[in-house]
């Protein structure tokens, strides 16, 4: 069965690719990444792949290119593009079949764009390389072919862009090269690994219209893969969610993200945040399990609120929710009915002194002779979240930046509790350094992979309160990272044994270890998954509330901002264009800009309507 | 939230909480076939330079056999270019070459690798002072180097020690400089700035644990060198007085008699390349195994998935 009819077909397409029962395994071994994945998908219809990291999305996706990374293998299962099982495919056919039946739109434009050739010469070597199938399919001369696609891929055939080298472009303006090259020598079927992971909520915004505008006109089978509900809520017409390498669930947008029937699904959506409501955003304690060590019966059963002894047992089917939406849960007559959906909101919190902490005046910020902040204004109160927003390019990190101290070539005023701080940490008091932390964006990074957590933690208290006693130092540790929900038994793990978000607890534990009175937030969710994102997000306002901590808040995201900050700053190209209490400029934004970036947010409401209805009882399907 | 952690009902992730990290890089190199093998060279050879002096059927330098003689019951490697016992030589000739390599290595590679790590995190004056020196002494070739100062101050065995461990430093301050720059760069040594910690500290403590991989990498490589300039220095005269048995010195030596006894050649030879051989080997698997941490912190999200499915 189809597992989704497109709403724009009356006449449903042929399908292009059939997988069935694809199992994808590491090499000479029975630990599976992959397993029991089947789906469809017709001419002109794209279908989403969900799945938060380790989900196996991005190997299903490969698979369909007939290509797995190294140390994996397809050990079951056939996937037919076109006709063809990419699974058996001879390296020779697959070379043929890829870029001309199958095309691959990479994540990240700027390393998949050979850095050393102009545009025009990578466009054209692709219809080059394929010159039978240009021929055949009536595509034309290369050089015009190229102008011609660069045109449909939104980017004028000028020579200003077809001379240009990749770094040359934007990363909107590469990724639609890489677009242009998917699409050119019209494939069946089209692989788009998270294209819009990196760029700016307009961009992305303008990347995402060009590939639904593609994908219809050409009438292609698309398959985007994506960690971001929201960004494919408004893109495709139906949708798959992974968890640990199997379908969950699979059904038309609508209905997956309107009556979500797995529990997995739905306390996905629970987690992802969103710029219209000020929701207590819910993540999803506990881990995905490791390949190594499935349970039996449901992979979701650990972490399920809802499991019961009996989906511990064996391997769960999948079951009919309604037409063309099926979930692998044993108890989707309990999901589909209950409103448990909508999170509440978050309550509102009272920021009670008017005590200023953190008060930035005219700050001027240079790179080189290049200013990037125009003189920013702002003030963060002693228990207050205040957000920084704005797209890349703003100067909200190089904001943030100079005011913990690590850039120093700016000039204006920051002043903290009172005093004026010097422009570099080294220069700053003691106190200081002690009374505002900075936490970094990304965790894989920014804890030391050669010292133990315990150490990790420690090491901001040795150094500020040399005199404390040894076991004193170590209780205070013990109790920070309780804090932070991770517990004692992680003081003597190493970086390399946490997953992200649990790196990003220690991250925060290290910060409040001193007992900082501010804590400067650059980006610390952008690279964790929307689970992990909420509940680092929760653990900051239980935080707040309980320390009286100030927070300066940097962030792209402006759902975000909602869930967490009380004010909220907005940053366009180095100027404070809007700023005031989340909700005034949420609610009634004024500046053009501010009212453009909530327009390009991508958000799920679009999605949530129309969902068919649900069939009582839920039906098992066996094997789909 | 931390009950929830806690709960039995979760499968356990991560490996027991106690780990030591340098016996579990040693352990998972051990693993690795290659480093079995690099260990059985290293062991036999380093066994026979330890053991060697106490077995010597004979004196080292007594000439028992006539010069060159062939194998035979009394001396089973044949006699050298003075009828001494080959075999007691090679027993007796490896321990000072190998105590004077692993001198001369330790020196040069904790001296280029300070070097190395200063350049590159205290950047800017330092770094320029650092890597212009370290330019002109890299224009003279190591063994010229080793001889120049040999030859001026004379052939004391500390001096050879130190002339070749020095001429090591600025090729190790090089590499140490490279791969010190990335590890700066790391926003856990900003996180250490910020708190305003003293550099010397962080370089200590927060760059240098993670330079283990090149630092195994250059101890490799630079034990091989030192034994192969050591054994050639002895080679060309400049080493322990010549009774004294030395792999080196047997070397040159006996080379005149390839011909008539090829072992009092191709012995030491063969003991300072299998060596060589094993070190390097050795080296290069942990090297293998400590390089998945390292390239774990750079590569951000992906790793986990990838460690997930790399380390079953």
């Amino acid at each position: 069965m189809s597992p989704a009819i497109a709403e724009h077909e009356m006449t449903p397409g042929n399908v292009r690719v059939d997988v069935q029962g694809l199992q994808v395994r590491l090499t000479g071994t029975r630990t599976d990444v992959v397993d029991d994945v089947s789906f469809q998908v017709r001419d002109g219809e794209l279908l989403g792949l969900v799945g938060e990291s380790g989900s196996g999305k991005t190997t299903i996706a490969l698979t369909l290119l007939g290509h797995t990374r190294r140390g994996l293998q397809i050990t079951a299962g056939h996937v037919m593009v076109n006709g063809t099982d990419m699974a058996s495919a001879s390296a020779r056919e697959l070379q043929h079949l890829r870029a001309a039946e199958v095309a691959y739109v990479p994540q990240d434009p700027a390393s998949a764009l050979n850095p050393a050739l102009r545009v025009r010469t990578q466009l054209v070597e692709v219809l080059q390389f394929h010159r039978e199938v240009v021929a055949t399919k009536g595509l034309g001369d290369p050089s015009a072919r190229v102008g011609q696609v660069l045109e449909e891929a939104g980017l004028g055939a000028t020579p200003g862009i077809l001379d240009a080298y990749p770094h040359q472009l934007s990363g909107g303006q590469q990724q639609r090269v890489a677009l242009a090259m998917a699409f050119a020598l019209q494939p069946s079927v089209i692989v788009l690994d998270e294209p819009t992971t990196g760029l700016d909520v307009t961009t992305q915004r303008h990347v995402l219209d060009t590939v639904r505008r593609l994908s219809h006109s050409y009438g292609v089978a698309a398959v985007y893969v994506s960690h971001d509900l929201a960004v494919v809520a408004g893109l495709v017409d139906s949708l798959m969610v992974l968890y640990a390498g199997r379908t969950v669930e699979i059904g038309r947008t609508a209905d997956v993200f309107g009556i979500p029937a797995h529990p997995y699904t739905r306390r996905l959506l629970q987690a992802v945040p969103s710029p219209e409501r000020a929701m207590t955003l819910q993540g999803i304690e506990g881990q995905p399990p490791h390949p190594t060590r499935r349970p039996a019966g449901c992979e979701f059963a650990p972490r399920c609120p809802l499991a019961e002894p009996a989906c511990r047992v064996s391997t769960i089917p999948l079951v009919s929710v309604s037409a063309g939406h099926v979930a692998r849960c044993r108890r989707t007559e309990l999901t589909v009915g209950a409103d448990d959906r909508r999170p509440p909101l978050v309550p509102a919190v009272q920021v009670a002194s008017a005590d200023t902490l953190l008060r930035a005046s005219g700050l001027h910020a240079r790179y080189g002779s290049v200013e990037v902040l125009h003189g920013v204004d702002l003030t963060v109160g002693r228990d207050e979240c205040v957000a920084v927003v704005g797209g890349s390019g703003s100067g909200k990190t190089t904001f943030a930046r100079c005011v913990v101290g690590m850039h120093g070539n700016w000039t204006g005023e920051v002043s903290f509790d009172g005093d004026i701080l010097a422009r570099l940490a080294q220069s700053r008091r003691r106190s200081v350094l002690q009374a505002m932390q900075y936490i970094f964006q990304n965790p894989y990074t920014a804890l030391n992979p050669r010292r133990t957590i315990g150490t990790i933690v420690e090491a901001p208290l040795a150094h500020f309160e040399p005199s404390m006693p040894r076991s004193d130092r170590a209780s205070r540790v013990a109790q920070v990272l309780e804090d932070v929900s991770l517990g004692v038994d992680f003081r003597d793990r190493y970086p390399d044994q946490l997953s992200g978000g649990e790196r990003q607890r220690v991250a925060i534990a290290r910060a409040l270890v001193v007992s900082p009175s501010l804590l400067v937030c650059d980006e610390i969710t952008s690279a964790l998954d929307v689970s992990v994102q909420a509940t680092i997000i929760e653990l900051l306002r239980r935080l707040q509330a309980e320390r009286d901590l100030g927070l300066l808040f940097i962030t792209h995201n402006l759902a975000l901002v909602r869930s967490i900050a009380q004010s909220v700053v907005v940053l366009h190209e180095g100027r404070v264009v809007e700023a005031g209490p989340v909700e005034t400029v949420f609610e009634r934004p004024e500046d053009p800009y501010t009212i453009k970036l909530m327009e390009d947010a991508p958000t799920l409401a679009s999605a949530e309507s129309s969902a068919t209805p649900v069939e009582h009882p839920p039906q098992p399907l066996g094997n789909v | 939230m931390a009950s929830t952690l806690a709960d039995p009902a979760l499968p356990p992730r991560a490996t027991p909480a106690r780990r030591r990290q340098w016996t579990t890089i040693l352990r998972q190199a051990a693993s690795l076939p290659r480093a079995r093998v690099g260990l059985a060279l290293m062991a036999f050879v380093i066994g026979v330079a330890i053991v060697g002096p106490f077995v010597t059927p004979h004196s080292p330098t007594a000439t028992i056999v006539a010069p060159f003689a062939s194998p035979s019951g009394g001396a089973p490697l044949g006699g050298d270019e003075l009828g001494r016992d080959v075999l007691s030589r090679v027993l007796d000739g490896g321990w000072v070459l190998l105590l004077m390599a692993a001198a001369a290595t330790a020196l040069g590679v904790a001296a280029g690798t300070a070097a190395g790590v200063g350049a590159a995190y205290l950047q800017g004056r330092w770094d320029a002072a650092i890597m212009r020196t370290v330019d002109v002494i890299l224009a003279f070739p190591q063994i010229v180097l080793a001889l120049l100062l040999v030859s001026i101050i004379g052939p004391k065995l500390w001096l050879i020690v130190l002339a070749v461990g020095f001429s090591h430093a600025p090729q190790v301050a090089r590499v140490m400089r490279s791969a010190a720059l990335d590890v700066s760069e790391r926003d856990f040594v900003k996180a250490t700035e910020l708190l305003g910690v003293k550099r010397r500290r962080i370089m200590a403590n927060e760059i240098l644990p993670n330079l283990i991989t090149p630092v195994m990498v250059e101890i490799g490589l630079r034990l091989t060198y030192s034994i192969v300039i050591i054994a050639g220095l002895a080679f060309l005269g400049f080493g322990q007085a010549p009774p004294a048995a030395n792999w080196g010195v047997m070397i040159n030596e006996n080379r005149s008699g390839l011909v008539l006894n090829p072992w009092a050649v191709v012995v030491p030879a063969l003991l300072i390349a299998l060596l060589t051989i094993g070190a390097n080997t050795f080296t290069d698997a942990v090297a293998r195994v400590t390089i998945g941490v390292d390239r774990q912190a750079e590569s951000g999200a992906l790793a986990d998935a990838l460690v997930a499915v790399e380390q079953p």
